[in-house]
């Protein structure tokens, strides 16, 4: 087993020092001792994107980041993408009506957001391709698609 | 202020109420008991406090819109503001038994509100007779002389009304409820909320990370839980086993103990519980567990490719006889004159539902008193089970049903619950049970094997007289509802859902031949459907293209229900059936419901890769008419997800299962449909009438794969026969057929 550290890392704008086994998955760091729960495991293995978050700015998926590796980094969660549910993406899933079961929907909207960042105004290919390590049981695929592009042509205007 | 004893204020509850457009929030405690919060019965409660209407869901919310759909019908007998109503889960409590779901609390089979229907919207004219009986009282009128708007009871004579809020802060008097029948119900012509689409109460949590699921609990002090279990595929269903015939021999945890965090290894009778402080170090534990397990079910001895084999034969057996039921006519008879007959075999693989959120619960265990957190499908199950393997009664168990990430039958599963409530007795602690995917893949409630064999007898003018079909398969009743079943072994009704025919054919013979396998099976989405509409609407092409006539168009002649009619119709509209193609073909395939009254029709539009054998459906046209239309938006969203689960059960879900043991573990060997690979679905609703109502949840999962198999055929020539439709499968029954000549081709199994 590995070591106990303590790292320090930036989690939705607050400095956060962490003390947990060095190969600690960020996912469980966040879940477990921040209560932020709503980054969600699905198969620990970065094959589903529910774990989705923002590592320096960049979609990762929080599952295969230790501890280790994270230290010293800024992440952003779902909880910290907007303060209020205001970020474009939220406000386009809720006019999309996007969710079913939603467990998966935290991972997406951190992927999307990840996407509009690189790339403001995507093509439905590029969103497809983009959104692809992503999966959705219930198959809400092409209401996020729509929502993408709603939130892409709000953030534009 | 004194208050009549049958009209109860609230007590202290911490609840979580979903608000729309608002956010998730505990129920101050405080707040409630305040005057003017008031039940008005079991399903109603005002807090005039808040000026807020709660309706309790008896159901989980699953992603099907329960939680919406639910408080609509019980606003609209109401007549309640919709902006005031908020929805809080009920407690598992007999008052929220589901009459159309073995009347006990839970849901699964599209059963919601098909089940609650009735019920909900009688307690919400129940509540409406309620408040204007006390205004009326306050007023000193007669309550005939008073009517309803929007949260306001009227008394026109007079010119005045009175909110529903102010009412609650009455001294109330209450009515005897059966007074409200049936009769009470407005007709659907004054329909004010059903049937136009009101925002989903649950969605505002979903985009924010708020949403809290069975995995998201937090008890402070609480332990976690990892379970290591049999190699062999087990998930004993706790109220009828242990599961010990599978479980632990020897345990060998020093490893597993010398990891920090690691409190505690549990011998469980069918599996080793790693109990730690925080979920990590209980994986290492688990890791580093070594166990010799008993291996000491049928399972053991059970592989699927062989099984396929070995029931496919069965299946054709006529002289091994099952459970027939449905019957009419004489088969046997008209097949033997029959101038000309039709045979065909169809096997399907098992599948597995794979939820986003893999199986957990939490449970705290209190003296004589448990909490149970869940995100369950089934709360008088999870009461039963609970009770039974803590020793305390039902009446102790408190059931918190949670947000599910994905059901799809599985969460009517009651393992994880028994195991975190074992556990919590143990530990004399709250303890959470997270189960891994590769558990929840190798230890699921697989969808049945089966094998099935289908013939017909025909008329020499082209009349179809006998249709016969037989499928042999394990019993999920047998495993799930085994009193019941071992009570009265009839008929499985997930199992051979599907199976009756729609068609208009004088001598029909419907035969489930049980299988025992030791492998755990169980409630899937449209369960049985899934392999049995394969068959019936494969096997309807087949006769269509012995006789040469267009397959939708023989649909059509066969049917005698309108309805089924009227969906075929349209969807040869919808989809331009008739127009030529090129490099493409369609297919089409009907689903009378199996339950309910439900009816579809779906259009596929595939193209095959002839190299590398893979199938690709492009466009789908669907055409549904589920008696009355509630929420548009949800019906589609609904529709959406069971077409793409069909399209993923039809290509590629597949367990298989070797010497007991699933070769599949997560979602690189059990991949489920990504964003680029889902077809263009275009829906229609059509509205056959509210007393026709049906669930719609799993109307649109079974027609998929025979209307894909049947565009294949009309592309390729090559007929498919086995589930899924694996481009090895397809690329062998293109090489074959290139063998064989267009003649008739059976796929690989």
């Amino acid at each position: 087993m590995a070591q106990k550290i303590t790292a320090t890392l930036t989690i939705n704008g607050q400095r956060q020092t962490i003390t947990a086994a060095a190969d600690t998955p960020l996912l469980w760091v966040l879940r477990e001792q921040l209560k932020l729960t709503g980054t969600k495991f699905g198969c620990g293995a970065g094959q589903c994107g529910a774990c989705t978050v923002h590592l320096n700015g960049q979609p990762v998926q929080s599952c295969l980041q230790t501890l280790q590796d994270v230290a010293g980094k800024t992440i952003t969660t779902i909880e910290g993408l907007s303060k209020d549910g205001s970020h474009p993406l939220q406000k386009a899933w809720l006019a999309e009506q996007v969710p079913q079961c939603g467990y998966c929907q935290s991972g997406q909207i951190m992927r999307a957001a990840g996407l509009l960042k690189e790339t403001p105004r995507p093509t439905r290919e590029q969103i497809v391709e983009y959104m692809s390590p992503n999966i959705c049981r219930c198959g809400t695929y092409a209401r996020i698609t729509r929502a993408i592009e709603r939130a892409a042509k709000e953030m534009a205007a | 202020m004194e208050r009549r004893d049958f009209l109860k204020r609230t007590g202290l509850t911490l609840g979580f109420l979903v608000a729309p457009g608002g956010l998730l929030r505990v129920v101050d405690a405080h707040a409630c008991g305040e005057e003017g919060d008031v039940d008005l019965n079991a399903w109603v409660h005002i807090s005039n406090s808040e000026n807020t209407i709660t309706v309790k869901c008896p159901t989980a919310e699953m992603g099907q819109g329960n939680y919406t759909a639910i408080p609509l019908l019980v606003a609209e007998e109401l007549d309640a503001d919709w902006r005031t109503i908020r929805v809080e889960q009920a407690p598992a409590e007999k008052a929220y038994a589901n009459p159309d779901d073995f009347n006990v609390q839970g849901v699964g089979g599209t059963r919601a509100t098909q089940g609650y229907w009735r019920t909900v919207r009688l307690a919400g004219a129940q509540a409406r007779a309620i408040l204007i009986l006390n205004a009326a009282r306050e007023w000193g009128v007669s309550p005939a002389e008073c009517n309803t708007e929007p949260n306001n009871v009227v008394h026109a004579a007079a010119g005045r009304k009175m909110s529903y809020m102010e009412v609650a802060k009455l001294d109330n008097v209450t009515l005897d409820a059966s007074l409200i029948t049936e009769k009470h119900l407005k007709p659907s012509s004054q329909w004010r909320l059903i049937g136009r689409d009101a925002r989903r109460l649950d969605v505002p949590l979903k985009v924010t990370g708020q949403a809290r699921y069975g995995i998201d609990v937090q008890i402070p002090g609480m332990l976690y839980a990892s379970i290591l279990r049999p190699p062999v595929a087990a998930l004993p269903q706790p109220l009828y086993g242990d599961g010990a015939e599978n479980g632990p021999m020897k345990v060998d945890s020093a490893e597993a103990l010398k990891i920090e965090g690691v409190v505690k290894v549990v011998e469980l009778p069918h599996a080793v519980a790693v109990v730690g402080t925080d979920y990590w170090a209980t994986v290492l534990g688990k890791r580093a567990l070594k166990v010799e397990w008993r291996n000491g079910s049928l399972a053991s001895q059970y592989d699927s490719e062989a099984k396929k084999r070995e029931w496919a034969t069965l299946a054709a057996d006529r002289a091994l006889k099952g459970r027939t039921f449905g019957n009419a006519g004489d088969f046997d008879a008209a097949f033997k004159t029959a101038a000309q007959t039709l045979s065909a075999d169809y096997v399907t693989d098992h599948a597995h539902h794979a939820c986003m959120e893999p199986f957990n619960a939490t449970a705290s265990m209190m003296h004589n008193d448990m909490e149970l957190w869940s995100p369950t499908q089934g709360q008088t199950w999870a009461q039963q089970v609970c009770a039974k393997v803590t020793g305390l009664t039902e009446d102790k168990i408190r059931v918190h049903t949670t947000f599910l990430g994905g059901g799809f039958g599985a969460k009517t599963e009651q393992l994880p619950n028994a195991e975190t409530a074992m556990l919590s007795k143990i530990m004399d602690k709250a303890v959470k049970v997270i189960w891994s995917r590769e558990d929840d893949i190798k230890h699921g409630a697989y969808r049945p094997l089966a094998a099935q064999h289908l013939d017909a007898a025909i008329a020499a003018d082209g009349r179809v007289l006998g249709w016969s079909h037989r499928v042999v398969a394990d019993s999920v009743l047998a495993r799930v509802r085994k009193t019941a079943w071992d009570q009265n072994p009839a008929i499985d009704s997930a199992v051979a859902v599907g199976m009756t025919q729609p068609y208009g054919i004088p001598n029909r013979h419907h035969e489930f031949v049980h299988q025992a396998s030791g492998v755990p099976v169980g409630y899937w989405n449209a369960v049985g459907s899934g392999y049995t509409i394969f068959a019936v609407e494969s096997f309807v092409d087949e006769v269509a293209a012995k006789l040469g006539k267009d397959p939708l168009q023989l649909r059509i002649d066969l049917l005698t229900d309108t309805r089924g009619k009227a969906v075929l119709e349209r969807v040869r509209k919808l989809s331009d059936w008739s127009r030529p193609h090129d490099g493409m073909a369609m297919g089409v395939a009907y689903n009378h419901g199996g339950r309910g009254h439900g009816q579809i029709a779906q259009v596929v539009e595939v193209s095959v890769n002839r190299s590398s054998g893979a199938i690709r459906v492009h466009n789908v046209w669907a055409v549904a008419d589920s008696g009355a239309v509630l929420q548009p938006r949800h019906l589609r969203q609904q529709l959406e997800t069971g077409i793409i689960w069909g399209v993923s059960a039809a290509l590629r879900e597949q367990v298989t299962i070797k010497d007991g043991v699933v070769r599949q573990s997560s979602f690189n060997d059990y991949p489920v449909p990504r964003m680029d690979e889902i077809p263009e679905i275009h829906i229609e609703l059509l509205q056959g009438g509210p007393e026709l109502l049906s669930g719609a949840g799993q109307l649109g999962v079974a027609p998929m794969a025979p209307a894909i198999a049947n565009a294949v055929y009309r592309l390729t020539g090559a007929r498919l026969r086995a589930l899924p439709m694996l481009p090895e499968r397809m690329k062998l029954a293109l090489g074959v057929m290139q063998g064989l000549g267009k003649q008739r081709i059976d796929s690989a199994t």
